[in-house]
């Protein structure tokens, strides 16, 4: 068989090498401009003010460079109390979250699809109402003269109004219910792609369905558990609405303190100087996360 | 059970002393099972014999997946009776039914490594941890992955796998064996060679083994018997040899292999198909209609004068497609029925007929299958 010789070279001379490098190079650059607006907004809405307080934190009132800032949050014990309330509020809520929100999971992953959809969606309700409102609700079932105090007092259940909101048990009630779907989310994705033959295999070779669960389900659910920890942790290290409200003052978290200097001091360096703090110490609790789940995704999900 | 062409093997300890001796049958009685009104199992009755491979084969929503897993313990029937050996198992859990499973898509554990998941199921019978590692070494060697039980699971491709879950079925000696289609994600070379590998091992551990597919090729390369199941029924169990030559209905037919069918008349004891008359070892019914079986690879392209011991119709070429291994002659009859051939490619092919000829074909009278059915009973 013959080929024609124009059928070899082709019209370009070089197979449409150039053009074909040419067409691939735009449509980069074209997926590249659909994320400017993202890019320009992170940089503008985050990246600059994260830079200027950076900046801020360094200055001492008359403008000068200095560490007076630094100095002072390991001066004064009020700073080491605030992140110490901090970090046990905040391991406080993820542990409830956890204990709570792990059994809410499995029971979900084992539903029907449609039945799990239906129940996921009473989980994310809260979602859509405001955290304010939120906050305000539980302030109102919770306080002195609230529905529950009424209504225990009411049954006999105890005689004096008990004391469960403006101190810490409030300020975790609130938050864990604020928390809940950010921990179920995620642990419920990674239960619902568990396969169903993995407990079977188990079963057929001799396990009971509880020792199916421990060495089976639970260790391939860690991955999503880690995570939904992870997210609900470091939220709650940067919590300032709920705790401001349900904590009463009594509750003092990072990010009430700096509110504080700032509203009340004025003192836009020292804010500067513990949003900084903070910063630093959730990407350290996000890297160490994520070093665990990779841990856990080796001897784990294994996808 | 054993057939010619086991391999002489050192035979690793333990695993391989599971013998036949111990070996269970399995009795099932009047199994049903529904999704609301829908049967999915009807009144199933099904005897496996101690050391057997039998393979329940059938198209999809047949029950056959339904069928294992309820022996398996994994589905409630809604009632009947499952017996391994005297043994009554209907109502027992699944992990007391001593039984060694093959899933589809192995459900190997991801998080432990081939070592662990094969001594899984000894280290829940607390097995001592020095023969475990033993045991589970040898289970390794028998599916030839000795040395692998360090390697993790995502590091093994499809057909390790599926010897990884393979040995972790068989290395605490359960006396049942099910597969649930455990070679359908292979790829086809693998697959055949699989079906050799198991059916050694098979032949070697001689334990009672229930495989589904839903590959009837599968299904003939591999079991001592096939029970084909159809619409939540058994429809016909018994030797491959035996169903593939004496279908005995046209859905065992047309599953089983390839086939053409005929609308025969019967009267007066001379039955008539595609304008010739049809000579048979017997025929189904003394009068009236029944249906002729005709496997491609059976049927013969005829010369002049050829013919003595066939049934022969006279048919014109419709379709030649060469197929590698062998070339189908698509021809139709007289009245319009259509009918397949297969030939063999060295030499057949040259002179294969062109499109529109006119040729005489045949089937010797002792492969001619005459099936019972009406015509058109079933679409």
């Amino acid at each position: 068989m013959t080929v024609s010789p124009t059928a070899i070279v082709g019209p370009a001379g070089d197979f449409h090498a150039a053009a074909l490098r040419r067409d691939a190079w735009l449509e980069r650059l074209g997926l590249a401009g659909l994320a400017a607006p993202a890019l320009l907004l992170v940089i503008v809405a985050m990246l600059l003010p994260i830079g200027w307080l950076f900046g801020l934190s360094f200055r001492d009132d008359s403008g000068a460079l200095s560490l007076e800032h630094y100095r002072r949050m390991l001066a004064e014990p009020s700073y080491g109390r605030t992140f110490r309330t901090t970090f046990e509020i905040s391991l406080a809520t993820t542990a409830i979250c956890i204990l709570l929100g792990y059994p809410l999971a499995y029971f979900l992953s084992q539903l029907p699809r449609r039945a799990a959809n239906l129940c996921m969606i009473a989980v994310l309700l809260p979602f859509w109402t405001s955290l304010l409102v939120r906050t305000y609700a539980w302030l109102v079932l919770l306080q002195r003269r609230g529905l529950i105090n009424n209504w225990g007092i009411e049954l006999g259940l105890w005689s004096e109004p008990l004391q469960l909101v403006h101190n810490a048990g409030g300020t975790l009630i609130g938050m864990v219910h604020i928390m809940l779907p950010f921990l179920v989310l995620p642990l419920y994705g990674t239960m619902r792609a568990i396969d169903g033959n993995l407990l079977r295999a188990a079963a057929s070779l001799g396990s009971t369905p509880v020792h199916g669960f421990w060495t089976v389900f639970f260790p391939l659910s860690l991955p999503g558990l880690a995570a939904g920890a992870s997210l609900v942790f470091v939220l709650c290290l940067g919590f300032y609405v709920t705790p401001a409200m349900l904590g009463g003052g009594k509750v003092t978290m990072v990010s009430n303190r700096i509110a504080n200097d700032i509203e009340l001091f004025f003192n836009w360096g020292a804010a500067s100087a513990l949003g900084v703090v903070l910063l630093v110490i959730t990407l350290v609790v996000l890297v160490l996360a994520a070093k665990l789940s990779r841990g856990a995704g080796l001897f784990g999900a294994g996808h | 059970m054993r057939r010619s062409g086991d391999q002489e093997r050192p035979q690793p300890a333990t695993v391989a002393a599971a013998g036949s001796t111990t070996a269970l049958p399995i009795a099932v009685r009047q199994l049903s099972k529904a999704y609301g009104a829908v049967p999915v199992l009807d009144a199933i009755d099904l005897d496996v014999r101690p050391g057997e491979f039998l393979t329940l084969l059938g198209p999809s929503g047949s029950g056959k997946t339904t069928l294992l897993m309820a022996i398996a313990g994994f589905l409630r029937p809604d009632k009947g009776s499952i017996r391994f050996g005297e043994r009554e198992v209907v109502r027992l859990a699944p992990h007391k039914r001593e039984i060694g499973m093959v899933f589809q898509n192995y459900a190997l554990f991801p998080h432990m490594d081939v070592a662990r998941n094969v001594g899984f199921p000894l280290r829940l019978r607390r097995v001592p941890v020095a023969e475990i590692a033993r045991r589970v070494e040898a289970a390794l060697e028998l599916v030839q992955l000795g040395g692998f039980g360090g390697r993790r699971i995502d590091q093994l491709s499809g057909g390790q796998r599926q010897r990884v879950a393979l040995a972790r079925a068989i290395v605490f000696e359960p006396r049942i064996i099910l597969m649930d289609e455990p070679l359908s994600a292979l790829d086809k070379q693998l697959r055949e060679r699989m079906q050799i590998e198991l059916r050694q091992l098979h032949e070697r551990l001689g334990t009672t083994t229930v495989y589904v597919t839903h590959d009837q090729r599968e299904a003939l390369t591999m079991s001592d018997r096939i029970a084909i199941l159809d619409r939540g029924r058994i429809a016909r169990v018994d030797t491959p040899r035996a169903i593939y030559d004496e279908p005995g209905s046209r859905f065992v037919a047309e599953f089983i292999g390839e086939s053409s069918f005929l609308d025969v008349d019967v009267s007066g004891g001379v039955a008539r198909a595609g304008g010739a008359t049809i000579r048979a070892r017997q025929l189904p019914v003394s009068h009236g209609r029944c249906t002729m079986a005709l496997r491609p690879e059976r049927m013969r392209l005829l010369d002049a004068g050829e013919g003595e011991d066939l049934n022969c119709f006279d048919a014109r070429v419709t379709g030649v497609i060469y197929q590698g291994d062998t070339l189908l002659l698509q021809t139709v009859l007289g009245d319009g029925s259509p009918v397949a051939l297969r030939l063999a490619t060295g030499g057949a092919a040259a002179r294969a007929p062109a499109i529109g000829a006119a040729v005489r074909i045949g089937i010797p009278v002792e492969d001619t299958v005459l099936l019972a059915d009406e015509p058109g009973a079933r679409p």
